[in-house]
This record gives structure tokens, C-alpha cells and sequence, in this order.
């Protein structure tokens, strides 16, 4: 009692200065506080919004209820960009996870080179997506690329027109978002399978069990973690696919290839339809969230299991 | 290199025979993937170099006869792009303009944000982080009404400063993830020596954080330029024409599909625009994977 007394006494009152300076990090943090706070939540709310409108060409703030989510969903185009999104998202993160693995285990053989080769699947990942898919475009284009190559070399019976058929040149969106992505599926499962513990991988070497038998069983499941990242970000990446199919395919033959992004856009900048415009950004987010919200909530439950076990 | 390491050797106890048709099938596979991931690449850079009467005798995919530096003059001086017909140099200039600042000024405050979040938390500051970091995941599309709104209210529309702007405070939720995620294991006692010894918040950034800091701002400054300079959405609707950042500007060589197409000009066009990311791969790959790998792996 009266040390405190004491201290209160000979303590100085602190100069108004220190005061302010003990906020500083505080302070600091604020322009970048309001920044995301309005990006996150402001910029939300306010598409969420003009997608409850009935705006058209400009923003109208006249609450119309659903009806913009009732057109989108009986928009024909619409529907087709979200069975695309299926049709893309299921096919994509499954090749670019089968090559991007094959790939990895390939390169973990204690081969010569190594850099290389990991640099030559990584590259992709710098290149934009409009490079990408203006390049692939040209090759998968019947008259110059690939069709005509091989009728170069004297095959000229070889067909490959995906490009301009509507049921297959979604696949070719497809296989150029592989080409994209298997680098950095190849990158990040490369880093997991160096972190295995290599005394479990020896005893079971030692046990008899072959190289399938040690991959299957032992080194893939210890990291099923890696696995689960990795098809998280491919699938962020798939539901926000835009640029691609843009210099691709243009959304076409005829409808067959637009994705959600591209109806999104499409909508709000080329029809003046923002309201059903920002209905379809609505969408998206909520696509996001079904697979975030969950990843998210399995990430704690992990960190609070390790935890709770020491 | 790290080959050396003593891991796992899958053929460790397998005959010699089954070991080496092994290693071949491994170096199939390695050198098949690899033509198939060079194949575009080589593509544009032997045709950005051929003649267009060549390319349009033989095809995109063939070997060069013909050798000159038209389509990468042209290119960069009078191709005609979107209407107008000054080669992609403006693009260019408007890319580096965009992407130069908005990396330096994303990236500082990223790193003083995660200085703070990690080093100097108070109360909230955790659910602060958690909150910022939901940007990352925020799809473009969601903010491009409010973003078009706020442009043209403040006068950036079609303007560089505005892309910067956006690309800025799109930014700042990844500078600050990778940096506070960096500085998180950085000892908290180097950081409690200092305050005893009578250093304050700038000192000791300036004097601890930054020093170590390298690697991160390293990973940080690539991974940001890259995206910034690739980045399309925004760049294609808040800008037209001769404001246009080059990745935006470059979708028109694949739209105007009608004419006779220079593949030439075209694939020297799409070089330039895919070069910088691309040398900043090249020279700095090794801080490039260390970028992807820092999230996923921990």
C-alpha cells in the first residue's frame, strides 16, 4: 500500500508527448485498418447491395429484393458458367495435382540438375495469364499450331480443332490451366516430401515394402496437409478464372466456355446489367467461401489439436 | 547443390537393373514434362524473331529460316494495338510506372504493419491480422463497382495513379501476412534487450527488423511485382486505350481475330509484356518458391 502511494508520488506525470508515443503502433496501423476494413467489408456490403438494386447501366439505390439472383440463376448463360466452374475446377486441380506430383516424386529421385528442372515447370507461374492463353490460342488454332504441324510432318489426316468445337474447348481451357498451375503444385508437394521424416521412410524400407508400398503408404499420407493447401489455392485460382478464358477462347465457341468471372464482367461492362452483375460477384465470394470457410475452420481445429497433444 | 542430401533413395534396396530402368524412366518423364512446358516459350521467342511470309508458309510450330528484328521493332514502335498505333512502348512505360511504386509502397507498409502486429501487439491486434488478411482471398469482381465508383469520384479513372492506388491497397493484406508471418520468429528478447537498453518502436525497426529483413522483403517485392504487372481485371476496366497497362493492352493481339495475324509482331508483343516477370524469375526463382512455399508449409 504505501510503496504504491510512493510511487505515485515520485513518479513524474508523463509528458503528454510519451503518452501519444506509447500508440504509435496503434496509430500506424490505422490508414492500413481503414484501408482493408473498406476493402473487405465496405466494398462487400456495397456490391452486395446494388446486387439487392435495381440498378442497370448505373448505380440505383432502390431496393428490389431478389430478383436479380432469380434472373441470374434462370439466365441460361449463367448456368452454363457455373457447370463450367464445376466441370474446370474438378478436372483442373486434379491434373495439375497428378502432374505437379508426379513431377515432384520424379525430381525427389536424386536426379542430376535438379534446379533446372524445377525451374523449367515453375516459369509458367510468372507468366500472366493473357501471355498464356494468347500463346496457346495460337498453337491450339487449326491453322497455324498444332493441326498444321502435323499435317507438316505428312499426318494429314490429324484433326485437332477443340479449339473451335463447342463440347471441347472447355478441356482446352482446362489443359492450359494445368500447364499454368503443375509447377507450383510440383513446388510446394517437392517441399513436403523433403520434410518427411526420414526414419519412418528407412524403417519401412527396411521392413520389405517397395517404392509404391513407401510412397502410398508412408511418405503421401504424412503429407496429406500439403495436399489439402495445394488444392485449396487451385481451387481459389479456378473460381477466379478470367483472364484465361478471355484470351483463350473469348468466352466461346458461342457461350460454351464462359466461366462466372467472365459473366460477372461481361454483365456490369459490357450489357450495363450492374445489378445482376454484382448478383454474379455475390456468387463468386460465396464459391470462395465454401471452400475457405471450411479450410479455415479445419486449420484451427489442427493448431488446437497439436496443441492440446504438446 | 542440396542433391547430396542423405533422404530417401526408393531404390536403396533394389538391384542394379531395376535401379538404372528406373532412373531412365524418371529422366523420361522429367524431359518429357519439360518439352511440354518450353514448347509456347520457344514458340514466341523463334517466331518473334521469323518472317512473316515463313510463318505463314510453315506454321507457328517449325524450325526458323528466316532471321530479323522487324516484329520487335514494330512491336515496340508503330504496331497497331486497340485503335491506336504506337507500338506497345507506351503499355510498357504505363506498366512500370504502375508496378514500380505500387510494390515499394505496398510492400513498406506491409512491412511495418507486420513489425507491428508481430513485435508490438496489443489488444485485438490478432483478430486485426486475421481481418486484414481476409483480402487476400477477396475475389476482384466483388470490388469493381466500388472501386469504379471511387476512381471516378476522386478523378483516377484511366489514370495510372489510380491503378496504383488499387493495386496499393490490394496489396497491403499480402505484405503484411508474408512479413508478420517473417518477423513472428524473429526472438522477442532481442526485441526486450533493446527496449531495456532505452531503444524505441523506429529505432528499433531501423536498427533490428530491417537488417534481418532481406529475405522476406526479397520474397515480398517479387511476389508483388509479378501479380501487379500480370494483373488484368482491373487494369482492362479502370483504364482504355493508351493508359493501359501492357497485360491489359495485350488482349487485344488475341481479339482482333479478323485480319491477317502478325504473328511476328504479335509474339515479340507478348514477349515484352511477359519479360519482366519473367527476369525477375529467372534471377530471383530460388526467393520465388521460398514466397509460394512460406504459406503452405509450416
Amino acid at each position: 500500500m504505501a510503496s504504491i502511494a510512493q510511487d505515485h508520488i515520485i513518479a513524474p506525470p508523463r509528458p503528454f508527448s510519451e503518452r501519444l508515443g506509447s500508440f504509435l503502433p496503434q496509430f500506424l496501423l490505422v490508414p492500413s485498418f481503414i484501408a482493408s476494413f473498406f476493402y473487405v467489408f465496405i466494398f462487400t456490403a456495397w456490391t452486395l447491395y446494388i446486387s439487392l438494386s435495381n440498378s442497370t447501366l448505373l448505380p440505383a439505390y432502390k431496393y428490389a429484393g431478389f430478383v436479380q439472383y432469380v434472373n441470374l440463376w434462370k439466365n441460361a448463360r449463367w448456368n452454363i458458367a457455373f457447370s463450367n466452374l464445376f466441370l474446370f475446377s474438378s478436372l483442373y486441380v486434379l491434373g495439375a495435382l497428378l502432374i505437379g506430383l508426379l513431377l515432384a516424386i520424379a525430381i525427389d529421385q536424386r536426379v542430376r540438375f535438379e534446379s533446372t528442372w524445377r525451374t523449367i515447370y515453375l516459369y509458367p507461374l510468372a507468366v500472366s495469364f493473357v501471355v498464356t492463353g494468347t500463346v496457346w490460342s495460337w498453337l491450339y488454332s487449326p491453322t497455324s499450331g498444332i493441326e498444321f504441324f502435323m499435317h507438316g510432318l505428312g499426318w494429314s489426316s490429324f484433326q485437332f480443332s477443340w479449339i473451335t468445337s463447342r463440347d471441347f474447348a472447355i478441356y482446352l481451357v482446362v489443359i492450359t490451366a494445368i500447364w499454368q498451375s503443375s509447377g507450383f503444385a510440383m513446388a510446394l508437394l517437392l517441399a513436403g516430401l523433403r520434410s518427411v521424416d526420414q526414419d519412418l521412410v528407412k524403417a519401412a524400407q527396411i521392413d520389405g515394402a517397395g517404392v509404391f508400398r513407401t510412397y502410398w503408404r508412408i511418405i503421401l499420407p504424412s503429407i496429406r496437409p500439403i495436399f489439402i493447401a495445394v488444392i485449396v489455392v487451385l481451387l481459389q485460382f479456378a473460381i477466379k478464372t478470367f483472364d484465361l478464358v478471355v484470351t483463350l477462347t473469348q468466352g466461346g465457341p458461342g457461350v460454351s466456355t464462359t466461366m462466372p468471372a467472365n459473366y460477372v464482367y461481361d454483365l456490369m461492362f459490357q450489357r450495363g446489367q450492374i445489378a445482376q452483375g454484382a448478383a454474379a460477384a455475390v456468387m463468386i465470394l460465396s464459391a470462395l467461401a465454401c471452400v475457405l470457410v471450411p479450410y479455415a475452420l479445419w486449420q484451427t481445429w489442427r493448431a488446437r489439436r497439436e496443441a492440446a497433444h504438446g | 547443390m542440396a542433391d547430396a542430401r542423405a533422404g530417401y533413395d526408393p531404390f536403396a534396396t533394389s538391384g542394379a537393373g531395376a535401379r538404372t530402368r528406373a532412373k531412365i524412366g524418371v529422366y523420361i518423364v522429367l524431359v518429357l514434362f519439360a518439352a511440354y512446358f518450353l514448347l509456347p516459350l520457344l514458340v514466341v521467342i523463334l517466331n518473334s524473331f521469323r518472317q512473316l511470309p515463313e510463318i505463314a508458309q510453315n506454321g507457328l510450330i517449325a524450325w526458323p529460316r528466316s532471321f530479323n528484328l522487324d516484329g520487335w521493332y514494330r512491336a515496340w514502335n508503330n504496331y497497331c494495338v486497340g485503335g491506336t498505333c504506337a507500338g506497345v512502348q507506351g503499355n510498357f512505360y504505363n506498366s512500370l510506372k504502375m508496378t514500380i511504386p505500387a510494390t515499394i509502397i505496398s510492400t513498406a507498409i506491409g512491412a511495418l504493419n507486420g513489425y507491428i502486429l508481430s513485435k508490438w501487439r496489443f489488444w485485438g491486434s490478432e483478430v486485426l491480422f486475421a481481418f486484414m488478411t481476409l483480402g487476400v482471398f477477396m475475389p476482384g469482381q466483388i470490388a469493381l463497382l466500388p472501386w469504379a465508383f471511387i476512381l471516378g469520384t476522386i478523378g483516377l479513372t484511366n489514370s495510372t495513379y489510380g491503378l496504383i492506388l488499387v493495386h496499393t491497397v490490394q496489396g497491403l493484406s499480402f505484405t503484411t501476412l508474408f512479413c508478420r508471418n517473417f518477423y513472428v520468429n524473429i526472438p522477442d528478447d532481442l526485441i526486450k534487450a533493446a527496449r531495456i537498453d532505452g531503444a524505441g518502436f523506429w529505432r528499433i525497426f531501423w536498427k533490428i527488423i530491417l537488417p534481418l529483413s532481406p529475405p522476406i522483403l526479397i520474397v515480398t517485392v517479387i511476389w508483388q511485382f509479378t501479380g501487379i504487372w500480370n494483373e488484368f481485371l482491373y487494369g482492362v476496366v479502370f483504364t482504355s486505350g493508351r493508359e493501359q497497362p501492357i497485360t491489359a493492352s495485350l488482349v487485344a493481339l488475341s481479339t482482333n481475330g479478323t485480319n491477317v495475324r502478325d504473328y511476328d509482331v504479335m509474339s515479340a508483343a507478348v514477349l515484352i509484356g511477359a519479360l519482366p516477370p519473367l527476369l525477375i524469375y529467372f534471377f530471383g526463382g530460388k526467393y520465388f518458391v521460398r514466397g509460394l512455399t512460406q504459406g503452405a508449409i509450416k
